[in-house]
């Protein structure tokens, strides 16, 4: 055990700043989104933002990653310029993706946010596939697949981890479960409680990570990149979260399918608690930090507002190269 | 000029383009011993099994594998064993591959072949005889190429890799061991050019694949009849050379359209819309398709010829339009 007891209260406020950058970033789509600004469907990550720093803390520029139809977070956490995402969920022509992907696939290739894939769980062939070309270019790189914990109960989850597995890809398959699939929840639709002992069929590790706890999530995941990095191909991690918001298009955070107690008890767990718990931060600490992501999502909301529908021609671009 | 099958033209292709290009790979099943239809038997020896590459059976993930390293620089050209397997993988085709660029506002390119093996190959039953080629031009995104002889097969393969789209590359398991001619050293057929087999002034012959060749047969037979047919091969479905196409009817005023697919929702009906809508004053009698009957491929030999397109039916078909 080498890792230092005490991280520096820097150390903290910097991971701080990003999980509140992930909460207040969703907070202002979702509000966005009921008054029609935003439309179509939004995922929100609220109460998972843990995952997403985590991973990206644990990860170098140049690494890449593959997401899910709820990947605002990564997306940022990956570098993705606020402005311009927030321009392409309302769908203005300065969008990342010039307003043709929306809140369920955005994509900043550049940053390596290789996509947010919209159909549940095929961004597993493509990791794979990822990986085989980052071992066939020699180029380091590592290439992380996240995805729900529905998704790995499909045929892809493990189609991927046979392949990746077998070939010794640097892939870290992450599955962020937070419980639910929509509304069916893990205990109608899986027959392991732990998706992670799944890594067991492939002989990949499985490990169970507390994805409340950014600094857990870190650690779990720099040890499967360095494996990936290593040549000793990939690893399944379980981060055990919760979304304390609805499945998607306003929907309440508990009702028919989970109670109230539940959404309580897990709020107790919220990763921005626990953080400021483990580096003893005050309200008062952080106030500055609240403020100052507040406004920079004003200027981004600002920016999106006052950019301009994208030209009725851009609709024939980019289908073919 | 030498003759070599369909399969070595392809064979060729894609090693030619594997010297040329380091980021061109294959894989797939059975693919390092190029079992079931040869094609890849022998790339391992010049290339390793780095760039030819066996994979367990699980095609969306074969897909998948190439839509991911597509996207970060390679040219995958991935091998799905029959094209009836395609309907394992159509999310990765037709929801990635295909849809990816677009959504990203054109931040990536997919330069990927999927090749697979379409259409009869003699009693395979129903699920190893589909010829699936209308599903596919239906998608935005993809390229689709049907090449009908060796010539074509391995000028169009070699421009598929080089495209930086995502192409389906459609073959037939019937024409694998019919030789051609195809010239020594390298050339390119354009994705998106037709090509004229033959001329006749009477009446157009649409002819995609396999049928190809039972067109060019029929048409000796009608030429005996004093019927003389032009036979064009559209050789890839998207883009589609509409223009062909058009400029060829307007000369003959008729049209006649033959694929190995079922009739209802096929290639014909796509190209028989593109000329109705677009010279139906140049039409002299009404468009006629030549297709396979709307029924699953039957194992029987007899049944199975009656439900797929025969040379007869093409006969029958040029008959009919030229005494319209
Ligand atoms: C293959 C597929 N089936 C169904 C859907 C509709 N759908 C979108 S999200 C979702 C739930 C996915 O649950 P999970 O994978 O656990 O991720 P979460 O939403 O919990 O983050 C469903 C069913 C889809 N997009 N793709």
């Amino acid at each position: 055990m080498n890792r230092p007891k005490v991280l520096a209260k820097e150390r903290y406020l910097e991971l701080y700043r990003k999980l509140v950058m992930i909460r207040r970033l969703e907070e202002k789509i979702d509000e966005l989104f009921r008054q029609g600004v935003i439309k179509g469907a939004v995922h929100l990550s609220i109460g998972q933002e843990a995952v997403a720093v985590g991973v990206s803390e644990a990860l170098d520029k140049k690494d890449l990653i593959i997401a899910t139809h709820r990947g605002h977070g990564h997306c940022l956490m990956k570098g993705a310029d606020l402005k311009s995402m927030m321009a392409e969920l309302c769908g203005k022509a300065t969008g990342l993706c010039k307003g043709k992907g929306g809140s369920m696939h955005i994509i900043d290739v550049k940053r390596g946010m290789l996509g947010a894939v919209g159909i549940v769980g095929s961004g597993m062939p493509m990791a794979t596939g990822v990986g085989l070309a980052i071992k066939m270019q020699r180029t380091g790189q590592v290439c992380v697949c996240l995805f729900g914990d529905s998704a790995s109960h499909g045929g892809m989850f493990h189609e991927s981890l046979n392949v990746a597995s077998l070939w010794k890809l640097p892939v870290v398959f992450i599955c962020e479960n937070n419980l639910y699939g929509l509304t069916v929840s893990m205990k109608k639709a899986s027959a392991v409680k732990d998706i992670a002992i799944r890594a067991k069929a492939y002989a990949v590790p499985g490990v169970v990570v507390d994805g409340m706890d950014v600094l857990e999530v870190q650690r779990a995941v720099q040890r499967a990149v360095k494996r990936a990095r290593d040549g000793l191909g990939p690893s399944l991690l379980e981060c055990k979260t919760y979304r304390f918001m609805g499945h998607s298009r306003g929907d309440p955070a508990y009702g028919p399918y989970r109670t109230r107690e539940e959404w309580e008890s897990w709020k107790q767990r919220d990763p921005l608690l626990v953080l400021m718990n483990k580096g003893g931060l005050t309200s008062k600490e952080v106030e500055g930090i609240d403020r100052e992501v507040s406004r920079e999502i004003e200027e981004a909301v600002r920016f999106a507002e006052e950019s301009p529908e994208p030209d009725l021609s851009s609709a024939l671009e980019d289908i073919y190269a | 000029m030498r003759a070599i099958t369909y399969a070595e033209a392809l064979r060729e292709a894609l090693a030619e383009e594997m010297r040329r290009d380091e980021r061109v790979f294959v894989f797939g099943e059975d693919v390092e011993l190029g079992y079931a239809f040869t094609v890849c038997k022998g790339l391992i020896d010049e290339f390793g099994p780095e760039r030819v590459r066996d994979t367990p059976i699980c095609e969306q993930t074969i897909v998948g594998i190439a839509v991911g390293s597509s996207m970060i620089g390679m040219r995958p050209v991935p091998e799905i064993e029959f094209c009836d397997l395609l309907t394992l993988c159509m999310d990765q085709i037709c929801n990635e591959a295909a849809k990816l660029r677009y959504m990203s506002g054109g931040q990536v390119c997919f330069p990927l072949v999927v090749r697979s093996p379409a259409g009869k190959w003699g009693s395979f039953g129903a699920q190893h005889s589909q010829t699936l080629d209308a599903w596919f031009m239906h998608v935005p995104g993809l390229k689709v190429a049907v090449p009908a002889t060796p010539y074509d097969a391995k000028g169009l393969l070699k421009s598929a890799i080089r495209d930086d789209n995502p192409v389906l590359f459609i073959e037939r398991k019937l024409l694998y061991q019919i030789p051609g001619p195809v010239p020594e050293g390298e050339y390119l057929v354009p994705l998106g050019q037709a090509k004229i087999h033959r001329e006749g002034k009477d009446a157009t012959v649409v002819a995609i694949g396999r049928m190809v060749s039972l067109a060019l047969n029929a048409s000796e037979t009608l030429e005996k009849e004093g019927i003389k047919a032009t036979i064009l091969d559209p050789r890839t479905l998207v883009p589609l050379d509409r223009e062909s196409i058009l400029a060829s009817v307007r000369e003959t005023h008729r049209v006649v359209i033959v694929e190995e697919g079922c009739k209802t929702g096929g290639v014909g009906g796509e190209i028989a819309a593109v000329v109705s809508e677009e010279a139906l004053d140049d039409l002299d009698a009404p468009i006629r398709r030549v297709a396979a009957l709307d029924t699953p491929v039957p194992f029987n030999a007899a049944l199975e010829d009656f439900v797929l397109p025969s040379e007869e039916r093409i006969i029958q078909a040029v008959r009919d339009v030229v005494s319209f």
